[in-house]
């Protein structure tokens, strides 16, 4: 589509808070990139502790992606295509992590499948313990992330409509035909988008992860958490890593814009 | 191919009843607000209507309300295909994917999917767009497209609403041609507020007022001598029927008409049809001289009031005026008048 060009324009005053703003982002992230040790840059975050630090938190942040995404979509697809009662207190609840502190998202997952917790019996029956493992890592960090997801994918899939589902189905594609071949497809931009920002919030992830995964290095230790306890003993290789989240989540944003102007 | 529909939907005011035989095209003829959409949405399996009995063939699609058992058949296993006013062809597929999206759906191999698609593709007259984009086409392109896919289901019933509403003007002929050749033998439900459309697309019209049938028969009845004023105000057409000489329609009994031909122009000999508005007719009572309109000598038969318009009759042709001119003209049954209409307000088609 052809850019419009609009004569209206925007009052001159607003570039004042505007730049204001866009300052106060970048001005920290600038002022901890004067502090990175460029010398021992490369050390520090190939020590082992780093990198398993590192590897961690991407394996963990791609894992819960994929559970947002196996669990989201379908919420996405329920909340933005039927229509039952307590409906809008359901998205309500569901939204919540989006606001609720992650240490108290932490706690009630530590109550929820920790030792003493609801189904923490249960699971010991069944052989196996969640809390303080690489598991309870992902199940901290889907619980944060899952409701950027279902948000960018419930606004897309209302944005998108039911006019193409209608046709389908009027031409004999069952639903879940309809489903992948027409409804999946024409929002994959909004999909693609919330799974990026899904990742990055994984990515992020600390309160709930230390919380109910504690701090193991190389089981539950993530890069977040690694940059938190180094603080203390290595500012040098704290700035570091910081500095190496700042790019991978520059390089996520990236993606997420791309994916939203793929289609 | 039997199609029945009876459906109450309180919510919109809408309680209509009618049947569609084999090979027949419907027309649902309304203005906006009718309930023509509703009535498609509902044989759809869009709407659940309050109250209805729909069926397809004998096989109960809809049955509600009734005191018998409910039924309900999903929209995907109606084998009824619906054609929107918008072609709405799938962003993310190639034209010739949107066509063979049907056969796909219900299972059929690649290969003859392929074959069914390009053969719809061909008899709407768009083969070669098959590997283009939906956003690479224009917009009758895509509908010709659309047509299509809507006939590689095979649909037993197919509803179109409005399929020419949204086109450029310039283009609706030549796709109302291609769409009389592929619905000749075809069940259809045409949803229309274009009394054209209806004339040269139906067998039967139907019209439709506030959610109830005020008037339904054969279309060329229907349209020319309308009952209601209500019919008459949105379907009265006048209709000539002759053959083409040179640059105009004859009639059987030697009057000729200008006009301007809509599609492929008629040869010499061809039966071609006149169509006019009544609106668009002024009434003279003595022929007007060195006039480049079409005149037709004629006797008043009738004269009755159409909403705030008085419609005269004369041969067979109706001619909307205003009350003061019929004053002024002294116009009663039995006096001799001259129809004259431009050759701009005519549409001519070959039939």
């Amino acid at each position: 589509m052809a850019r419009v060009h609009r004569d209206v324009g925007v009052p001159s005053w607003i570039f004042v808070p505007a730049a204001a703003g866009a300052v106060f982002v970048l001005l920290p992230l600038a002022a901890m990139v004067t502090r990175v040790e460029w010398g021992s840059f490369f050390e520090l975050i190939t020590s082992e502790s780093s990198r398993e630090a590192l590897l961690l938190s991407l394996k963990t942040s791609t894992i819960s992606t994929l559970a947002c995404i196996v669990i989201g979509v379908p919420m996405a697809v329920v909340l933005a295509r039927t229509e039952f009662p307590g409906q809008g207190f359901l998205r309500s609840l569901v939204l919540l992590p989006l606001v609720l502190p992650p240490v108290v998202g932490g706690i009630a997952l530590l109550y929820t499948f920790g030792r003493r917790g609801l189904l923490g019996e249960t699971i010991d029956v069944l052989g196996f313990q969640i809390a303080f493992s690489t598991t309870a890592v992902v199940m901290a960090q889907t619980f944060v992330a899952l409701p950027f997801l279902v948000v960018s994918l419930e606004g897309a899939l209302r944005t998108a409509g039911r006019r193409y589902e209608v046709v389908a189905a009027s031409l004999g594609a069952r639903p879940t035909t309809v489903f992948r071949r027409v409804t999946i497809p024409l929002v994959l931009p909004g999909l693609v988008s919330g799974a990026v920002l899904s990742f990055a919030r994984a990515l992020g992830e600390f309160g709930a992860t230390i919380t109910f995964a504690g701090s193991l290095q190389g089981v539950t230790r993530t890069l977040p958490l690694e940059i938190y306890l180094r603080r203390e003993t290595d500012a040098d290789a704290a700035v570091a890593l910081s500095l190496v989240l700042v790019v991978v989540a520059v390089v996520v944003i990236g993606f997420a814009r791309q994916g939203r102007t793929a289609l | 191919m039997t199609f029945t529909f009876s459906a109450h939907v309180p919510d919109r005011d809408v309680d209509v009843t009618f049947t569609v035989a084999s090979g027949e095209t419907v027309a649902l003829l309304g203005p906006n607000g009718a309930g023509k959409s509703t009535v498609l949405a509902v044989a759809a399996g869009l709407i659940r209507p309050d109250k209805g009995e729909i069926t397809l063939d004998g096989r109960p699609l809809t049955t509600t309300g009734g005191s018998g058992r409910h039924a309900w058949v999903a929209p995907h296993d109606r084998e009824i295909a619906l054609l929107a006013q918008d072609p709405l062809l799938f962003p993310h597929l190639s034209v010739l994917d949107n066509v063979e999206f049907a056969p796909r759906a219900r299972g059929v191999a690649r290969s003859r999917a392929h074959a069914t698609a390009r053969h719809w593709l061909d008899q709407v007259g768009v083969a070669e767009l098959a590997d283009r984009r939906p956003s690479q086409i224009s917009g009758g392109q895509a509908q010709r497209v659309a047509v299509a896919r809507a006939l590689a289901a095979d649909p037993r019933l197919l509803l179109l609403d409005e399929p020419m509403a949204a086109l450029d003007v310039a283009v609706t002929p030549a796709l109302r041609q291609t769409l009389r050749s592929v619905l000749a033998e075809r069940s259809v439900v045409l949803v229309t507020h274009d009394a054209l459309d209806a004339l040269l697309l139906a067998d039967t019209v139907i019209v439709l007022d506030r959610g109830r049938i005020v008037e339904q028969g054969p279309a060329a009845e229907v349209l020319t001598r309308p009952r209601s004023a209500f019919a008459a105000r949105i379907a009265g057409l006048n209709i000539l029927r002759g053959t083409w000489h040179g640059d105009r329609v004859q009639t059987p009994d030697g009057a000729t008409i200008q006009g301007m031909v809509d599609g492929d122009s008629p040869r010499d000999g061809d039966t071609a049809v006149a169509v006019f508005s009544p609106s668009a007719v002024s009434v003279f009572r003595d022929p007007p001289g060195g006039s480049p309109r079409n005149v037709l000598a004629a006797r008043v038969t009738e004269i009755e009031p159409h909403g705030d318009r008085i419609r005269v009759r004369a041969a067979g042709l109706s001619a909307d005026v205003t009350a003061q001119a019929v004053a002024e003209l002294d116009l009663v049954p039995g006096a001799a008048v001259t129809f004259s209409v431009k050759a701009t307000e005519v549409a001519v088609y070959r039939s």
